[in-house]
């Protein structure tokens, strides 16, 4: 659905983003983890057509997204992480703006708005933050776009509405359509997001599904401290670590740990999932 | 759902589908969640549920009919009786022998206890 070739960016020409990236999204729910500045949003906004490449390409649906063709315009919706409202309700925002999307479905809206326990009629600028960012993630989601980008969706979520958000969201994921979520808060869609996507500096150190994953790495929790491990972290349990997976050993991935593994690992991460 | 950390998800899903239909919350002949509706209040991925219900539909302990759903198969609890036997003495066991290993514990105190605790149930 997302088509990403050989793309560069910078917004300093002597600091670039993104080099020669080749990235493919298809269907799923796709974690997109990094580092502080590495270029997550600024790759969201390069999907979204909110900035352009600087060199090489990145196809949406079938349009070259900074053309920003209604055509794909109407197949994408992307949720900043920090946003302003126009003054006015989430109903006379979804009435003006569902129009756009041909998909939009009102009563999907009116349940997720419920389910959220937001108020459809106040004024979304008088709205708490975490509130209105409850009412546009419901409507991003109403929107039904085969591209659904959202950027640090669970911060300013309270607790109850983080487990709201990952039961709609593995409600409304299908075969059709492509949900992106950056996010540092990992711990928030553990067992949600499958592809995982690592940025690095320049790069896509990983792109993979969970299952592929672990079938080149296994995570272990064990008493004493293993050898040859990609990382190990000492956990109140033991070791937590993670390794090559020899044996081609089941075991449970844990987001956190293969984030250390891989940004400290780079080259050989590339190596065993290469191969 | 508090998922443990030892255990692929997807087993873990198993494992309480398994206990529905064990306690007679789910039972033979009858429909069960879907595989979207299981993954949306377990707050999982799709695919993860997905996995599990081709694991049971593997293991014969739950059917598909087609455009309707999965059903759970006759004689399933047999059959899950069988599966964690086999995981008991493949995983369970192992784990409490090493244990008695570190701690010294001989075989007899074992049957000991376990003579009284099945007293005790009696």
């Amino acid at each position: 659905m997302i088509q990403i070739s050989n793309l560069s960016f910078y917004y300093k020409k002597s600091a670039p983003i993104f080099e020669g990236v080749t990235l493919q999204i298809k269907s799923g729910i796709y974690g997109l983890l990094g580092e502080n500045g590495v270029g997550k949003t600024s790759l969201l906004h390069i999907i979204s057509g909110l900035r352009f490449p600087k060199s090489g390409s990145c196809n949406v649906c079938g349009y070259e997204s900074y053309k920003r063709k209604p055509g794909m315009l109407s197949q994408l919706f992307f949720l900043p992480e920090e946003f302003n409202t126009p003054s006015e309700s989430i109903s006379t925002y979804a009435k003006l703006n569902g129009v756009f999307y041909p998909n939009f479905k009102q009563s999907e809206l009116d349940e997720y708005l419920d389910i959220f326990q937001v108020d459809r009629q106040k004024k979304m600028t008088q709205m708490s933050f975490g509130q209105k960012k409850k009412a546009m993630i419901a409507f991003a989601i109403a929107a039904n776009t085969p591209v659904l980008l959202l950027d640090e969706p669970t911060n300013g979520l309270d607790i109850p509405s983080k487990s709201q958000f990952r039961k709609i969201i593995s409600s409304v994921s299908t075969s059709d359509k492509s949900i992106v979520i950056s996010t540092h808060q990992v711990r928030d869609l553990e067992n949600l997001i499958d592809p995982i996507i690592i940025l690095d500096r320049n790069q896509v150190l990983l792109n993979n599904t969970v299952e592929e994953i672990t079938q080149k790495l296994h995570f272990t929790y064990s008493a004493t401290k293993p050898q040859d491990s990609l990382y190990c972290e000492q956990i109140l349990q033991g070791y937590s670590a993670v390794s090559e997976n020899v044996d081609n050993e089941e075991s449970i991935l844990n987001i956190e740990s293969l984030f250390s593994a891989v940004v400290l690992n780079k080259e050989k991460i590339k190596n065993i999932f290469n191969n | 759902m508090d998922f443990k950390t030892n255990k692929p998800i997807y087993m873990q899903i198993v494992d309480l589908c398994f206990g529905k239909i064990l306690t007679g919350e789910w039972k033979d002949d009858e429909r069960i969640p879907s595989v979207r509706e299981l993954g949306a209040s377990l707050q999982v991925n799709p695919n993860t549920a997905m996995r599990a219900f081709e694991y049971m539909q593997a293991e014969d302990v739950i059917y598909i009919k087609r455009g309707m759903g999965y059903y759970v198969q006759k004689n399933a609890r047999k059959q899950i009786v069988k599966l964690q036997k086999e995981e008991f003495f493949k995983d369970v066991l192992p784990e409490a022998f090493r244990t008695m290993l570190l701690l010294n514990i001989d075989i007899n105190e074992i049957v000991e206890k376990y003579e009284s605790y099945k007293n005790e149930q009696s």
